[in-house]
């Protein structure tokens, strides 16, 4: 007999260990599902023993241990079978030892295969969210909207190229470092939105995702302390993370002005601060630096009407000097309004071909509102609401459409 | 170590966009990326392709082989060329890749070769 509690306890430790666990039986046997498989039986073993024998105190290090002699089993049963010599060569641990410090973790090994630019954007967060963040093709399946059954065969897919095309299990060279550390972190950003601004019919916020996202990056952060790209995204993820509770309230979108800042989590924001002021004294600024630093702008003012507005458009002029994005255009427009009244920021809005994109029709709207052109920004409103899913935002824009007069 | 096929895929217009005073400068240059091959060791055979319009399909599997005139596929975009190498993964052959695209203006596809099957030695 299970006893629930410990079985609830063996799943959480699990899901913990997982991404650890995969990476180091990956370097060790160099094969995605050997690894997949073993864990899964170090899983059913520890459900069976650690009822009864207690959890280890190394609980990490015993679902290696176990995983690593079941998949040792396995293939000399295969090799047996089979006769090959191949597998062999596969409980031989060859690789070479190297340092056992951070960059030589596991871990980062793996988040660069899963995000390696040979594979699909999709693909490559389901893979992450499933090898690094041990969430089950059925949790990633829901998370994006998909059957299972199409989530587990992109997963499939991505496994065999990178097993059938030699997709390399390193951290990339000095050359490369900086373009593959960007594709890890966009597809860290990517898992966060998602959960933050969710397109799915149920929750507007699917905390699984931003959670995931957050430890994801933490791990990232501790695993690269140098990068300063992985620090920015960090604070820009737990800087966005601490307004949650006072985002959405009673299934409505709470905008950045008319949030209880006292439902802000001071923990997440001082931990953010922390990290971004590190970035400034480097002063080696990148997008998620500077989108961290916005975030800290915002998360630093007592009240909306203290907001250090000037600041947020300067931010905003450096991001677009690396960044030429017409979004990035309209972010800092959205800062400008501010600072330089509705009407100037109007017109650098009009100018931006983003006629497919909600945020672009909900910051007209609001603009046309404050110019009292209530007709035109009701419209915008309409549009706004044509190509928006989340349901608090829906929610919002309906209420706001609807305290225009005219 | 993994053998990969580059392909270089293309159709009659883009080759011809490229003017005929500037052939020299692209054989040149695919010239020079095959010796960087030869030189890395990675260079297992590479050749360029007359036009698909002088392709013949065959098929053996009937009594008689039955002969077609043309290429297989009837697409606009056919192979130009290709390079076949043997490098220790695919990071290195995308670089690779990259080097050969620029080389030859055109898109190259990557594509690994099957790993030998196991034998009993």
């Amino acid at each position: 007999m299970t006893d629930p509690d410990t079985g609830t306890a063996v799943e959480r430790i699990f899901r913990e260990e997982y991404g650890r666990l995969i990476a180091s039986l990956v370097r060790r046997f160099g094969d995605i599902d050997v690894a997949e498989e073993a864990a899964g039986e170090a899983l059913l073993v520890a459900l069976e023993k650690w009822p009864e024998t207690g959890v280890p105190p190394n609980p990490g290090g015993w679902l290696t241990t176990t995983a690593v002699r079941r998949a040792i089993d396995r293939l000399r049963r295969e090799k047996v079978r089979e006769g090959k010599h191949e597998a062999a060569a596969m409980i031989h641990d060859d690789s070479p030892h190297e340092p056992t410090g951070v960059i030589a973790d596991d871990r980062l090994r793996l988040v660069f295969t899963c995000c390696h630019p040979a594979l699909a954007p999709e693909t490559r967060i389901a893979l992450t969210l499933r090898l690094l963040g041990g969430l089950t093709v059925a949790e990633i399946a829901a998370a994006f909207l998909v059957q299972e059954t199409t989530m587990a065969q992109r997963i499939t897919r991505a496994k065999s190229k990178i097993k059938g095309a030699n997709i390399p299990y390193r951290v990339p060279g000095p050359e490369d470092l900086p373009a593959r550390v960007g594709a890890v972190l966009a597809v860290l950003l990517l898992i966060f939105n998602e959960g933050y601004l969710s397109a799915a019919d149920g929750e507007p916020v699917r905390t699984e995702l931003t959670g995931e996202a957050i430890r994801l990056a933490r791990t990232l952060h501790e695993l690269m302390p140098e990068d300063l790209e992985a620090t920015g995204l960090l604070a820009l993820l737990l800087l966005t993370e601490s307004r949650r509770a006072a985002r959405v309230r009673e299934g409505v979108l709470v905008p950045l002005d008319e949030q209880d800042r006292g439902g802000w989590d001071r923990t997440l924001i001082a931990e953010g601060h922390g990290l971004v002021r590190q970035c400034l004294a480097a002063n080696r600024p990148g997008r998620y630096q500077i989108l961290a630093a916005v975030n800290a702008v915002h998360t630093d003012a007592p009240t909306a009407a203290a907001t250090d507005w000037s600041q947020v458009v300067a931010l905003y002029d450096q991001l677009a000097r690396i960044d030429s994005s017409p979004i990035v255009a309209l972010n800092r427009a959205v800062a400008v309004a501010e600072l330089d009244g509705p009407e100037v920021a109007l017109a650098i809005v009009e100018r931006l071909p983003l006629e497919g994109y909600h945020a672009w029709h909900v910051t007209r709207a609001e603009l046309l509102r404050r110019l009292g052109r209530s007709a035109e920004s009701r419209e915008a409103y309409d549009a706004a609401l044509g190509v928006c899913d989340n349901t608090a935002e829906r929610a919002y824009l309906t209420r706001r459409r609807g305290e225009l007069v005219s | 170590m993994t053998q990969y096929l580059l392909t270089v895929h293309g159709s009659e217009e883009e080759n011809a966009a490229v003017p005929e005073s500037e052939w020299p400068e692209l054989f040149a240059a695919v010239e020079a990326f095959n010796q960087k091959l030869q030189a890395d060791g990675v260079w297992v055979f590479a050749g360029g392709l007359e036009g698909a319009e002088t392709a013949t399909v065959v098929d053996g599997q009937g009594d008689e082989p039955v002969f077609t005139d043309g290429p297989y596929l009837e697409t606009k975009e056919h192979i130009g060329g290709f390079w076949i190498l043997d490098v220790p993964d695919l990071d290195a052959a995308l670089a690779y890749a990259a080097s050969g695209s620029k080389a030859c203006r055109g898109k190259v596809e990557v594509r690994p070769f099957q790993a030998e099957p196991p034998t009993d030695a």
